[in-house]
């Protein structure tokens, strides 16, 4: 009796000593280093999964699994009438994370919020240029800087952002990574201590997870955050385990060093979902692939040209060779889960006779054409020398000769802004904020010719339109507006819309409450792991 | 043998600063720059683009730039990745000790087995053995590391189950580096079970890193112990009677091991290019992968500081190695 009470000892002991050393861990096989760890920084995916989304919240959060926005930081909010102030009442009793490096003394207020945007624009707040070259990559491509006339305390859980014009995505925008909110004690006390480049390596918000440490290009360890003001998490700690090579990720999966991994190999899917302990998640993306022709050089100023082009081209094909499947043709120029998407719109028929009839009618013959292909693979195409080839085989057909040039990316992207581009150039786009402005106005909007507009096209009729709905409040007028928009682009046929592609998880099916997003973010506050 | 060291240090000086100006050099040719990549398919305007440039120093004539690099060098001051903003040094400092922990362990293994088959192979010359030995060497020399890291994984870790994918240690095991070498750290930190974690975490990465220089080391023992067996000298200890063992080992080998150290001191320069691939593959946190992230982000500082760096690194090798000669071959310190 004496022994088998000293093994039940025995036994217990080793079973509390193993649940110390290995609590309730998720382990996340994540596809790339952070580059660091303020997301105002930085634009990269992998950045905002290891900063914003574990460890930061913000003023209104998206929706797990989707786009809309819900209350986060700020309990509530109301717009005034002429939509140009803003004013969010703060969420009460919100701890900041306790961690080795910092003990907050206070819970979130206002201060907080204005320290965390004014850093970004005010040139002379002492954190705008706490690191070498900080371009505020996001909040300066939002058009902050000219939109925000000031930020202002009301109280302390009150703040007022008053804009210089209505701006209908701007609750959006505080949704997105770069809008999170950080301690302005933290800040405080790290630039007393003359150590302020650390706000970049030792984070600290009110997120769900508080960062404990980083061993960089190996591991990220989190654990849940205790005070989190929406309750602790399910899972103890979450690990990040960086591994850069998607069919390594796939095998750590399989051999069960990891929970999830994202963005595995299109041609390793089907072997992923043959595997009986995994489930392959699938979510359509916020994305579109296009071929925008450079519609200020002759004959492609002409729309009916354009529009023979795009009949000339097999685009099933397309996503057939190149994604095995797994996209969808796109015929507008923002995808179907997005709001305002205009199923009526009818896509330009694959019709090559019709094309090769509609080219002579227009006056082309012998035509001779190029087309750029990016060097990357991107989410929202996976080779695009494939689809390229694939047009050039399409389009010969017609009798378009096509020449398939190519540069390195850095150049690529560099060249295929220019206004005076020779040739059709492929590139995509991922959203930020599922706003349809942020791809309308965006990538075709006149502004942005000899920038994001790569078929350097500016319509009048079309931007006005987008103009109109992004000062209008009103989500039902808003829709109307974008779905006469999407019309008028097909008319005008800028670009040839290629694809919307459709992005897989495959996740131990141990885990439960994981959600993709069609942000292309991954969050784990809600995630817990069967034992 | 002083002023032999002292005479080589004195040409690693212009190397140096020759490298330093290649490095520098080399990955501003390159098209683009980190600003804008940084942004990658969101346009940033000109001119913000041309403030950011401005504030990294990066608009100014080359010329200055470079200097104004060689003094910090001079300082010790290898600058801040433009990317992480942390300090070069520091992040070189973090990530090169797994490097040397793989390529040390990659090459005791494959001077461990390439001079014995090497050996093997020479004295049993045109037999099956010597034909089996060399052919191995062969395919091990032409096997694309990618590929075969992936084989080895998929078969050791997939379907065996017998070594762990990827990384450097179970993930269970927490403890603050001390001396960056996983062996060393894992034995330090008392924690029961790390030691024995962190050596089946280097199996796989050691193996696909030793193939291509046991490979190279055995080809170039078997054919130098080819060349000391048909010599005078060796005859000559035959024919006095001593044992075979007593001959190869002692008299032969001995001499045949000058071309070969040459050749294992050569082969860090390889090690360092193998340990950019196998460290992709297995997740291994070292230089390689650390330089090629940077070279595809444009981060400057980065790629003109682990240059140097490395270059450093093989230049303090060869010295060693040309030292090591001097003391096995007594007319090169001449």
């Amino acid at each position: 009796m004496k022994k088998l009470s000293m093994l039940v000892a025995a036994t217990a002991l080793t079973t509390l000593m193993a649940g110390a050393a290995w609590s309730k861990t998720l382990v996340y096989c994540a596809e790339a280093s952070p580059e660091g760890f303020d997301p105002g920084l930085y634009t990269g995916g992998q950045t905002f999964d290891a900063s914003s989304r574990t460890v930061y919240n913000r003023l209104v959060e998206f929706k797990h699994g989707g786009t809309e926005i819900e209350p986060g930081l700020a309990e509530s909010w109301e717009i005034s009438a002429d939509g140009k102030e803003y004013t969010f009442k703060l969420r009460k009793g919100v701890k900041f994370q306790t961690t080795d490096f910092f003990t907050p003394t206070r819970e979130l207020n206002a201060d907080d919020v204005i320290y965390s945007f004014e850093r970004q624009y005010k040139a002379d707040n002492p954190w705008n240029k706490y690191v070498a070259g900080a371009s505020w990559e996001y909040l300066t491509g939002m058009g902050f800087p000219e939109l925000i006339k000031s930020i202002d305390k009301v109280d302390d859980h009150t703040v007022k952002f008053v804009l210089n014009r209505p701006e209908a995505p701007f609750l959006a925008n505080l949704g997105m990574d770069f809008a999170s909110i950080l301690s302005k004690e933290y800040a405080d006390k790290l630039k007393a201590d003359g150590q302020m480049e650390l706000l970049n390596q030792q984070p600290l918000g009110t997120g769900p997870f508080s960062f404990v440490a980083y061993q960089p290009d190996a591991v990220i360890r989190y654990k849940a955050n205790p005070d989190y003001w929406n309750g602790k998490q399910k899972i103890d700690d979450l690990v990040f385990a960086i591994t850069t090579d998607a069919a390594v990720r796939a095998q750590k999966l399989k051999a069960g060093e990891c929970h999830i991994m994202p963005y595995p190999n299109a041609a390793d899917v089907a072997e992923l979902k043959k595997d009986p302990n995994l489930t392959v998640l699938e979510q359509e993306g916020l994305n579109v692939a296009y071929l925008a022709y450079n519609t200020t050089q002759a004959p492609f100023d002409k729309p009916e040209v354009r529009k023979a082009l795009n009949m000339a081209v097999n685009k099933q094909a397309i996503v057939d060779a190149v994604f095995q499947g797994a996209a969808k043709v796109a015929k507008n120029p923002i995808p179907p889960i997005m709001w305002s998407y205009n199923d009526a719109v009818q896509d330009d028929k694959y019709d090559p006779e019709a094309a090769k009839k509609m080219l002579k009618d227009a006056g082309v013959s012998g035509l001779k054409m190029k087309i750029w292909a990016m060097p990357v693979s991107r989410p929202y195409m996976l080779n695009a020398r494939r689809a390229a080839e694939l047009m050039q085989a399409d389009l010969a057909k017609v009798g378009v000769e096509v020449e398939i040039v190519s540069y390195e990316w850095a150049e690529y992207l560099k060249l295929s802004k220019d206004k005076n581009r020779d040739g059709a150039a492929m590139l995509g786009w991922t959203g930020d904020n599922g706003d349809p402005d942020n791809f309308l106005d965006t990538l075709l909007g006149c502004e942005a010719v000899g920038g994001n507009n790569r078929a350097q096209w500016c319509n009048k009729e079309f931007d006005a339109l987008v103009k109109k709905a992004k000062t209008t409040s009103d989500i039902a007028e808003r829709t109307k507006l974008y779905e006469e928009a999407q019309v008028v682009f097909k008319r005008e046929a800028p670009w040839m819309t290629i694809d919307h592609s459709v992005g897989f998880t495959p996740i131990s099916k141990k885990v439960t409450g994981f959600k993709m997003d069609p942000l292309g973010i991954h969050r784990f506050d809600g995630v817990d792991i069967a034992e | 043998m002083l002023r032999f060291i002292f005479g080589r240090l004195l040409v690693l000086i212009p190397t140096f600063i020759g490298v330093s100006i290649i490095a520098f050099a080399f990955i501003r040719m390159l098209p683009g720059d980190p600003v804008m990549l940084m942004s990658g398919e969101r346009v940033m305007a000109p001119e913000r683009h041309a403030q950011i440039m401005a504030e990294l120093g990066l608009d100014r004539p080359m010329y200055i730039q470079y200097f104004d690099y060689l003094v910090g060098l001079l300082q010790g001051d290898f600058g801040k990745s433009i990317i992480s903003k942390r300090s070069v040094l520091t992040d070189f400092l973090t990530l090169f000790p797994a490097t040397v922990e793989l390529s040390f362990c990659a090459i005791v293994l494959a001077v461990a087995l390439g001079i014995p088959a090497g050996v093997l192979a020479a004295v049993k010359r045109g037999t099956w053995l010597d034909q089996t030995i060399m052919g191995t060497a062969l395919i091990g020399y032409s096997m694309p590391i990618f590929w075969w890291g992936l084989l080895l994984i998929i078969f050791f870790s997939g379907y065996l189950g017998w070594t762990p994918v990827s990384g450097r240690i179970s993930l269970m095991y927490f403890f603050k580096p001390v001396t960056g070498f996983m062996l060393i750290d894992s034995l330090l930190s008392g924690q029961p079970g790390a030691f024995k974690s962190a050596v089946t975490y280097l199996i796989l990465p050691t193996i696909v890193l030793a193939t291509i220089p046991l490979a190279v080391i055995a080809r170039q023992t078997r054919s130098a112990m080819l060349e000391v067996l048909g010599e005078d000298y060796v005859r000559t200890a035959r024919s006095k009677g001593l044992s075979p063992f007593r001959v190869v080992g002692l008299h032969a080998l001995r001499n045949a091991m000058i071309p070969v150290i040459t050749t294992i001191g050569l082969q860090v320069g390889v090690l360092l290019a193998g340990a950019i691939l196998t460290e992709s593959i297995f997740s291994w946190p070292g230089i390689g992968k650390w330089m090629v992230d940077s070279v595809f982000k444009r981060d400057y500082a980065v790629v003109q500081g682990g240059l140097l760096l490395i270059a450093a690194v093989i230049m303090i090798v060869n010295l060693v190695v040309d030292v090591l000669y001097g003391l096995v071959n007594p007319r090169i310190r001449r």
